[in-house]
């Protein structure tokens, strides 16, 4: 529970000269389920871009996995948000969730029956493997991201990152992404997950990092009963359709 | 019908719009799903470059017009990697600025030169025996490179962001795929020409890749429908007299055409 899987020393990125993320800190322990919060353009999604080697940094340490970003590939998961599928594309469903394979294969091998047998299997985890045969372009936009979610686990990972995967997903999947998510926790795997959708911090979230340009960190420790109270204090502005409706917006210190 | 066939010439044509095909059929496929087809005209157009300075300098052309591919797609790829602005423009200053030096070596080059055109639209009925044994070898090397990096090129092409984090060396890949573009470009220019290429790379493609649903299929399809394009129009424009690289085209545009009318569920089975 306690070791640490993420880790990020003083870390900043700019982008076009652009500061985009400025002394960030953070530190994942393992089993833990992180909820990203933040406003559009805060960071959130350069930060995950980071820590899985997409976006090379020059300021700061990051680890993951005790590894440089990016050479952890097969025990790392992930779900982009909303990806351009050419309308084209030739290829179905199951050969998307195989590619989930590609960090346990490295170069020079091919997908083995055992690895078609896990896409297979994680698709059957989001209720798609009726689908396996179908062309990705002939999905609706729901059913292309349950299709990537499955691709993320199809390498069973330690940790899962996902960006907005809740953003085009139908409503009855909606709670049925939670629990499986919540369950994957459960078993033992680290979640972070980019959020605007407040419900799963009230449910699942055992902390919360509020990113715009800076981190704000909320362990375990300060989550319980006022854990959306802590959520608040955040310099973000937060809408959400609940009981309650919220708009806050309040500044650190 | 095939009395023509004891020509040489006739022969080394058809062997030659053979092989083209082959390298167009599987490099045309990721030329058009990565969308890097003005990178592909720019490649194509800039080699004129190159085989100015062949004949200025008094080398072979195709030497000339393979190592100006070489280096226009590397600094086509360096701008395109770069994620700036602009890239597009940057790539059709390249096209034209090749193009231009090219005409200018020949200016500068003594003596007029007749054979300039068969270089802009291709000399199918010149191919030397030593050309084919060049277009087979060019074409082992990208099947055996496609073959061992499939499913990472399948996967750069599908989501670029996704097979980087899951530690596929994308960045090395797109430089390979543009050099095997530039291989593939200098091979066909001998057949269609370099103004011509990208039609050869692309028509073929985008028709197998509406009725196919996985890229080796599409690869496949497009490989074949080139073969078909190739060898039906060298026989056209033989019979017609026609020029061989444009007769090529055209029939590739017939069945371009013909495809607009076909649905694409008809074919791959799928609502």
């Amino acid at each position: 529970m306690n070791k640490k899987v993420i880790e990020i020393r003083d870390l900043s990125f700019s982008y076009n000269g652009h500061t985009v993320l400025e002394n960030v800190n953070l530190t994942v322990s393992s089993g833990d389920f992180l909820a990203v919060l933040g406003p559009n353009g805060g960071g959130k999604t350069t930060l995950i871009k980071i820590l899985l080697g997409i976006l090379p940094f020059t300021k700061g340490k990051v680890s993951v996995l005790d590894r440089k970003p990016g050479n952890a590939a097969h025990r790392i998961g992930y779900v982009p948000q909303n990806i351009a599928i050419s309308d084209k594309f030739p290829i179905n469903v199951l050969d998307v969730v195989v590619m989930g394979r590609l960090g346990f294969l490295g170069r020079f091998k091919k997908y083995t029956s055992s690895d078609y047998s896990m896409a297979l299997q994680a698709l059957k985890q989001v209720d798609m493997s009726d689908y396996r045969n179908h062309l990705i372009s002939n999905l609706s936009g729901g059913q292309r991201q349950r299709v990537l979610i499955a691709r993320s686990l199809a390498c069973d990972p330690e940790i899962l990152f996902l960006d907005e995967p809740t953003a085009s997903i139908d409503q009855p999947f909606h709670s049925k992404l939670y629990e499986l998510l919540f369950e994957l926790n459960q078993a033992g795997k680290t979640i972070v997950v980019i959020s605007h959708d407040l419900s799963i911090l009230s449910i699942h979230a055992k902390s919360v990092a509020c990113v715009n340009t800076n981190l704000y960190f909320h362990d375990s420790s300060e989550i319980g009963p006022e854990m959306l109270e802590k959520v608040y204090n955040c310099p973000v502005e937060l809408v959400a359709h609940g009981p309650v409706p919220h708009r806050v917006l309040k500044h650190h210190n | 019908m095939f009395e023509v066939l004891q020509y040489e010439f006739m022969r080394n044509a058809l062997l030659a719009g053979l092989l083209v095909s082959i390298a167009c059929g599987i490099i045309g496929s990721l030329v058009v799903v990565n969308r890097i087809v003005f990178i592909s005209g720019g490649i194509a157009h800039a080699s004129y470059g190159g085989i100015g300075l062949a004949f200025f300098a008094g080398f072979s052309p195709y030497l000339g017009a393979a190592m100006a591919a070489l280096i226009s797609a590397l600094i086509m790829g360096i701008v395109s990697r770069g994620k700036k602005h602009r890239t597009d423009t940057v790539i059709g200053v390249i096209w034209a600025v090749g193009m231009s030096a090219g005409i200018v070596l020949i200016d500068l080059t003594p003596g007029y030169n007749v054979d300039l055109m068969s270089y802009l639209f291709g000399s199918i009925l010149m191919v030397p025996m030593y050309s084919l044994w060049a277009m087979a070898g060019m074409n082992l090397v990208i099947f055996l490179l496609i073959f061992l990096f499939y499913k990472d090129f399948l996967a750069m092409s599908f989501d670029e962001e996704f097979a980087l984090a899951m530690g596929v060396p994308v960045g090395p890949l797109y430089f390979l795929l543009l050099t095997m573009v530039a291989i593939t470009v200098v091979m066909t220019i001998q057949v269609v020409g370099l103004i011509l290429v990208i039609a050869l790379l692309t028509i073929p493609s985008y028709l197998a890749e509406k009725y196919t649903t996985s890229l080796k299929a599409m690869m496949t399809w497009a490989l074949i429908l080139s073969i078909v394009f190739t060898q039906s129009g060298i026989w056209l424009s033989y019979y017609l007299n026609l020029s061989t690289g444009a007769v090529i085209v055209l029939v590739a545009a017939v069945f371009f055409c013909i495809s607009g009318l076909i649905p694409k569920n008809v074919l791959s089975g799928q609502s």
